[in-house]
């Protein structure tokens, strides 16, 4: 696919506390970035199962952000440690998936930070631009197994 | 959590309906919004959708209705709104929705305001991105469950922390309302900075003269409990219900016994430089008040300082206590309290002009910082009022006041102090009534909005105080005119006659900007509240909410959520406690269900889940073999919903099922035939 016209889409999730008021803000505040973000409010980044991260990856999307309070500024204390642990470790499982690990990325934004937040956002899809479509099989319809999804790690991931 | 077991929900089962909200142009100027509603109406049929309307105000009164007709009408099970933020008006549907006979819960707000319309300018690609984040709503509301509120107690005692005029404020109102308050300061005494003024602006009010009165009341209040030299160390439980540690830090003085009579303070023969009530200029004793009118009236023993306890001998204070009140085996205590509610008060420090090191503080010694001139003008204070230099007895014949030291600046702080203006203005005023001195007022903008405060303005430039407008570049004692010898002098550029200007004076004032407390960041993590990236608290809402905080049961007041002048802090003091005293009248307050609840069937008593949680809500059994999660300390973070290996937690609100549904439906895998995303 030409990665001029390429539009990627990315499931972003955030935190009822921080970073999803960090969006609320940026729109408040009419910061603009591109519409390629869907994002899903949770109570806590403490919340992301990792599996929310392969379905969305399987699903379609081509770069999956997770957002959180700030270390130490966690609204139920220490919970953003726990997204953070789940984090390196999913990056990992998609490297030998044979995915790009830097399809996955944790910006830590507080409630205050819509500006940085929309920064971050645009920045990533800039990134997701540049590596270029995932293409993952279940997107042509069948759903394959996730074995086959080994055969790209050889070819250096996508 | 329904009560009765039936099939799953899924959309042959439910009928959903789907709002999009125009908001008049704020969606609809870049959404096609009759196009997402259309979309939805017929694409998202095959998953439950049965009706599907734009509406230009879906939070007016009309198009609650139009929701509320529907359900009746239609049958609908579920509710889609796509609008602006939950955070705006998730309570506004979910209240239609049970007005109409629907559990609440059953209601979902979509952003497509703040998320689309806000930040998007593509018409044709936030559009796109409106049909997905209402897909992803409808597929996520399917997997909703009816719940019921919490419904938990609310403990009549208010935690008041930080006895300024905020706080004061705050805790009588709600003693005089008969209900209970602990106030908790950290010095020996109640006050805060308003206690160090002479004359307060506008109105040139003695501080002290409408402060001491209010914290008699405060130190007298049969309803108060004031607990000062103290300070929180825990806070655990939540709204309605919080269990606070305090610690007391022994007095040394036996209070039953003290009459307050000082005697202690005139014979203790260590003196040590009083750094936070006299900001610097004079001494305090190592047994002190901190001031005359000190609430209580019972000085405390700075321990470091005492030569006592450092060098085991002295016991001056104690030879002399006519009432034997001194005790030296005092230990400090630690307390827990129960409390409803909790206002905190705590202020706000002064910007550290040191750091605008062109300006000479800490350097030059006639220069002085606001809260030093304070100290200098108030009769009570170490000049009795005299306004002097440093040697203590000369008059300045020239006063140079600089405004926005640390504010409104790019390397120290961005905000505006809002109090500045006024204090220099003030401190105008009191130079030249008491001394006659030439005054200069250097500012970048006059700031004088309120009531009675343009006023006071013009009544200072009436007096002649001179006003260059500029931002001063320094202030040198490196003399290169005549004139100039033995002088402070301001060099600045006047950008109204746009000329470079040197200023010879005796004396320059610092008007330094105020700062988040410096311990502000770790009080707010021991409450569980948010910084703004300034380090003032965050309020619930700017505008309609301003007292509130995040956390459900923490009020802000005063300094603490911004800069402000005496009467914004004593609104917010009188506002908080509004708030507070609503909630007790009410007895109970109803709290959103969310909460993990462990299925034991599942639950393999593996115990990774019982670490995980920061309240310590999961409480295993032995016996049985399995976890359980205590609803009344969760707090719904979900961390060990998504921890547990066995799949056998589940959070209510934030179901596996209900977010992998969402995925699905942002990721529009629900259409038929499928789409490619692209294509979209
Ligand atoms: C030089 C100067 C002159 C001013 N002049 C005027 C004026 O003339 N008119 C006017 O309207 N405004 C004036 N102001 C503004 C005024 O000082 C504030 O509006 C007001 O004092 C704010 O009150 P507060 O209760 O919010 O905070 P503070 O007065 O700062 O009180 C906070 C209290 O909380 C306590 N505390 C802090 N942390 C803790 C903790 N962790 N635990 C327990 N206790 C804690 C502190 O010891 C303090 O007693 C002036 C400000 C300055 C700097
Ligand atoms: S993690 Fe899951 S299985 Fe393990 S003890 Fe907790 S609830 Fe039970
Ligand atoms: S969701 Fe789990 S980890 Fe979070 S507060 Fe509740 S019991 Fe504790």
């Amino acid at each position: 696919m030409n990665t001029d016209t390429f539009e990627p889409v990315i499931i972003g999730f955030t935190c009822n506390w921080c970073s999803y008021r960090a969006a609320d803000l940026a729109g408040t505040a009419r910061v603009k970035y591109p519409p390629n973000v869907r994002l899903i409010r949770m109570m806590c980044s403490g919340r992301l199962d990792p599996t929310f991260v392969l379905k969305a990856i399987a699903g379609g999307a081509d770069g999956i952000l997770i957002t959180g309070c700030h270390p130490g500024e966690c609204h139920y204390l220490e919970q953003n440690y726990k997204a953070l642990r789940r984090f390196q470790l999913l990056r990992r499982t998609l490297a030998q998936m044979g995915i790009r690990p830097e399809r996955l990325k944790l910006v830590w934004a507080s409630a205050a930070e819509g500006v940085k937040l929309a920064e971050e956002i645009t920045c990533f899809i800039e990134e997701i631009r540049a590596l270029g479509p995932l293409d993952w099989p279940a997107l042509t319809g069948e759903r394959i197994p996730v074995a086959s999804g080994f055969i790209s790690a050889e070819e250096g991931g996508r | 959590m329904s009560t009765e077991k039936t099939t799953p929900p899924s959309p042959e089962t439910e009928k959903i309906g789907v709002y999009v909200c125009h908001c008049g142009s704020n969606i609809a100027g870049i959404v096609d919004v009759q196009e997402v509603a259309e979309w939805a109406g017929e694409r998202l049929k095959e998953r439950g959708v049965v009706v599907a309307r734009d509406y230009k105000f879906m939070c007016s009164s009309l198009g609650q209705e139009l929701i509320e007709k529907d359900i009746q009408e239609k049958g609908l099970t579920r509710v889609v709104v796509a609008a602006c933020s939950p955070h705006l008006h998730e309570n506004t549907f979910r209240t239609a929705c049970g007005r109409a006979g629907l559990n609440p819960y059953l209601c979902e707000l979509v952003s497509i305001r703040e998320q689309v319309s806000w930040v998007h300018t593509d018409k044709d690609a936030a559009t796109t991105k409106s049909k997905a984040v209402v897909s992803g709503g409808v597929e996520r509301v399917i997997h909703h469950e009816p719940l019921e509120p919490l419904v938990v107690p609310i403990h009549p005692t208010t935690l008041v922390v930080g006895g300024g005029i905020a706080g004061i404020q705050a805790a009588l109102e709600i003693a005089d309302a008969g209900f209970p308050v602990i106030l908790v300061e950290r010095e020996p005494s109640i006050g805060g900075h308003m206690a160090q003024f002479d004359k307060t602006f506008p109105t040139l009010d003695c501080s002290a003269c409408i402060l001491t009165p209010r914290m008699v009341s405060v130190g007298s209040h049969p309803n108060i409990t004031l607990l000062t030299w103290s300070e929180v160390t825990r806070v655990d439980g939540y709204v309605g219900n919080f269990t606070v540690t305090i610690r007391k830090k022994p007095r040394y003085i036996n209070t039953q016994l003290c009459t307050g009579c000082g005697i202690c303070q005139e014979k203790c023969p260590k003196k040590i430089i009083d750094d936070v009530y006299e900001a610097g200029l004079s001494y305090r004793k190592a047994v002190y008040t901190p001031f005359p009118q000190a609430v209580p009236k019972y000085p405390v023993i700075d321990r470091e300082n005492c030569i006592f306890f450092q060098k085991g001998t002295c016991r001056a204070c104690e030879k002399f206590c006519p009432t034997n009140a001194i005790d030296f085996s005092q230990n400090e205590e630690y307390m827990t309290i129960e409390a409803g509610n909790i206002i905190l008060a705590t202020g706000y420090d002064l910007f550290d002009p040191r750091r605008v090191t062109q300006y000479g503080y800490g350097r030059l010694a006639n220069v002085f910082t606001s809260l030093e001139f304070e100290r200098l003008s108030n009769s009570a204070g170490p000049t009795n009022g005299n306004i002097v230099l440093r040697d203590g007895v000369t008059p300045p014949a020239a006063v140079g006041i600089i405004h926005c030291v640390g504010s409104r600046d790019r390397n120290y702080n961005n905000y505006c102090s809002v109090i500045c203006c006024m204090q220099g203005l003030k401190f105008a005023h009191l130079v030249k009534e008491r001394t006659g001195a030439t005054v200069y007022n250097f500012y970048i903008d006059m700031r004088t909005a309120y009531k009675a405060y343009d006023e006071f303005y013009q009544r200072v430039l009436e007096e002649g105080t001179l006003f260059v407008r500029g931002k001063v570049a320094e202030v040198t004692d490196a003399a290169r005119l005549p004139g100039e010898d033995g002088k402070l002098i301001i060099q600045v550029e006047d950008t109204l006659a746009g000329i470079q200007r040197r200023i010879p004076v005796d004396m320059v004032i610092l008007s330094s900007g105020l700062e988040p407390r410096h311990d502000a960041k770790q009080v707010a993590q021991l409450f569980g509240l948010s910084c703004s990236a300034d380090g003032w608290y965050i309020e619930k809402h700017p505008k309609l909410d301003p007292v509130a905080t995040m956390t459900e049961g923490i009020f802000i007041a005063g300094c603490v959520q911004g800069p402000k002048d005496i009467p914004s802090s004593v609104s917010q003091g009188a506002a908080a406690a509004a708030r507070v005293l609503g909630r007790i009248q009410q007895e109970h307050i109803a709290l959103e269900p969310i909460r993990a609840t462990v299925d034991e069937t599942k639950c393999s008593g593996c115990r990774i889940c019982n670490n995980l949680c920061p309240f310590n809500a999961i409480l295993f059994h032995a016996d049985r073999n399995v976890s359980e999660v205590n609803p009344a300390l969760c707090q719904g973070c979900g961390t060990c919903v998504a921890a547990c290996p066995a799949g056998a937690i589940s959070g209510t609100g934030f179901s596996n099922e209900q977010i992998l549904a969402q995925i699905e439906g942002l990721l529009l895998l629900n259409l038929t035939p499928k789409y490619t995303l692209a294509a979209l």
